[in-house]
């Protein structure tokens, strides 16, 4: 019985000296920390994911309030953090350039892709890529083992009814995990404001390429794109057109060259229908130039 | 003058024949994870000298004045992790005041000092090598410094690898292991020595 009572008092003892001599010294230590640094730290998101290059939530936060980092930079949070980012510093919201996940290939369902033999292996990307160069004919193609999917904390990424996999471009956060499940490196994280992408990463021949495509729209690499781009945003990289996204001004002429659809442009519909509408207007304008006239200057007068 | 040797023998057996990281295998974690840079790891290894003389000093008292006489022996782990929590808290808080950046670049492992087997390691030698109140704490002095030397040692040969053209395998962790081999074999050649 006494050994019981000796041991919790020895231990309740040392404890309370202890806390008291650390209670003292961290009085006497005491390091003014910005009450900034605190307060940000408390609303990022706290999931440490590194997105913004700093180690660690509470690193941006200091980094932040003492080296003036851009407040910007953290993927998870969005603008509702940035706003309050700047509410604390006193700064004005400059809204994030919100990465998404682009996946460059529209193959890789069980209706369009093209096999070399049925995979029946373990149910990851990883691994079956490694059994002869992948179960699908196009060597640089989604293998459709879901990893991203896996990877994908946020719930962004769905298949489509041909097994396709579709970023929800609401839900993607940028935080690029699903980069780095994808053993073809076939996401990329791009600014949410370039539409027009490149579906597809084979450096195959475009004979080659164009035959093992299940879809049927492989880059053939037949640099019409390269020619038609206004801006130059694109290169052939290795039998592959590649968007310079820096560059890319989202005209969609490119699309509009590609003999395989190999780049898609979301806006392809919206830009055929205001395409059509001007000219339906310039016609217009055109037909009655005499009966527009009047009216113009009826407004005037008003 | 025998004192003098006495220290001088147990000076050698702590830093070099029975180094409590290459060859007692304790403290592994910094050893490999503050070894980068030769700043950090010389920081660190002020840390561990001070945490394991001080650890040294209060356990030595705890043990012999407080756990013995009321015959509760069995509380050793804990109220020695107790204490070396509590130091290392204090040496926390008196780097992040004297030396911010020192604090910045040992980050995370200098609150893991408390998990640091090696300090936890020569505490409980000391008990058990039934040591004299001075000679634990010259113990601990010496374990550290054996482990700050070691460490010392692994930052320098890691920061000339940064620059060797390593095959890429190799480069980073996996390099650090066969270097931290090497030199546990070459500090094998200290066990024969002995006073």
């Amino acid at each position: 019985m006494s050994i019981i009572l000796y041991s919790i008092a020895t231990l309740g003892t040392l404890g309370v000296i202890y806390g008291l001599g650390l209670a003292f010294a961290s009085k006497k230590f005491h390091v003014d920390i910005d009450p900034k640094i605190e307060q940000i730290n408390e609303i990022l998101p706290g999931v440490n994911c590194g997105a913004c290059g700093y180690p660690g939530c509470s690193g941006y936060a200091e980094a932040v309030v003492r080296h003036g980092a851009e407040i910007n930079k953290c993927a998870p949070g969005g603008d509702e953090v940035i706003a309050n980012i700047a509410k604390i510093i006193g700064m004005e919201a400059t809204s994030a350039d919100k990465k998404i996940a682009v996946t460059h290939c529209q193959s890789g369902g069980t209706n369009n892709t093209f096999f070399r033999y049925k995979y029946h292996g373990i149910s990851t990307c990883k691994a079956a890529v490694l059994v002869s160069s992948g179960p699908n004919l196009c060597n640089y193609g989604c293998v459709f083992q879901n990893d991203c999917i896996a990877a994908c904390q946020f719930d962004a990424i769905h298949l489509d009814e041909n097994g396709m996999r579709i970023v929800d471009k609401n839900n993607c956060t940028g935080c690029g995990a699903c980069v780095i499940a994808c053993p073809r490196n076939l996401i990329e994280l791009v600014s949410i404001k370039k539409r027009v992408h490149v579906l597809c990463t084979s450096h195959d021949k475009g004979a080659v390429s164009r035959k093992v495509c299940g879809n049927k729209t492989a880059c053939i690499a037949c640099s019409l794109c390269v020619k038609k781009c206004p801006v130059e945003a694109i290169e052939m990289q290795d039998n592959v057109a590649v968007i310079i996204y820096d560059k890319c001004i989202n005209c969609g002429q490119c699309t509009d060259v590609c003999p395989t659809s190999a780049i898609f442009d979301p806006l392809k519909e919206v830009r055929a229908k205001k395409k059509a509408e001007a000219k339906a207007k310039a016609e217009a304008i055109n037909k009655q130039p005499e009966e527009q006239k009047p009216t113009e200057t009826l407004e005037d007068t008003k | 003058m025998e004192l003098l040797a006495k220290i001088f023998a147990m000076a050698i057996a702590a830093i070099f024949v029975q180094n409590f990281v290459l060859m007692r295998f304790l403290g592994l974690c910094p050893y490999i994870g503050v070894s980068k840079k030769l700043d950090s790891a010389l920081g660190m290894g002020m840390a561990v000298i001070f945490v394991m003389t001080m650890a040294s000093t209060f356990t030595w008292l705890i043990q012999t004045y407080l756990l013995v006489p009321l015959k509760i022996e069995f509380l050793q782990t804990i109220a020695f992790i107790l204490t070396i929590a509590s130091l290392v808290q204090l040496v926390e808080m008196i780097i992040q005041k004297t030396a911010p950046a020192l604090y910045k670049a040992l980050g995370v492992f200098l609150p893991l000092i408390t998990t640091n087997c090696a300090v936890l390691g020569v505490a409980i030698l000391n008990i058990n090598e039934e040591y004299t109140f001075i000679f634990a704490i010259l113990n601990g002095l010496f374990a550290g410094l054996g482990f700050t030397l070691v460490l010392i040692l692994m930052a320098g040969i890691r920061e000339r690898l940064e620059r060797a053209e390593l095959p890429r395998t190799m480069r980073g962790m996996p390099i650090a292991m066969v270097v931290a081999g090497c030199m546990a074999l070459a500090f094998l050649g200290f066990s024969g020595l002995k006073f």
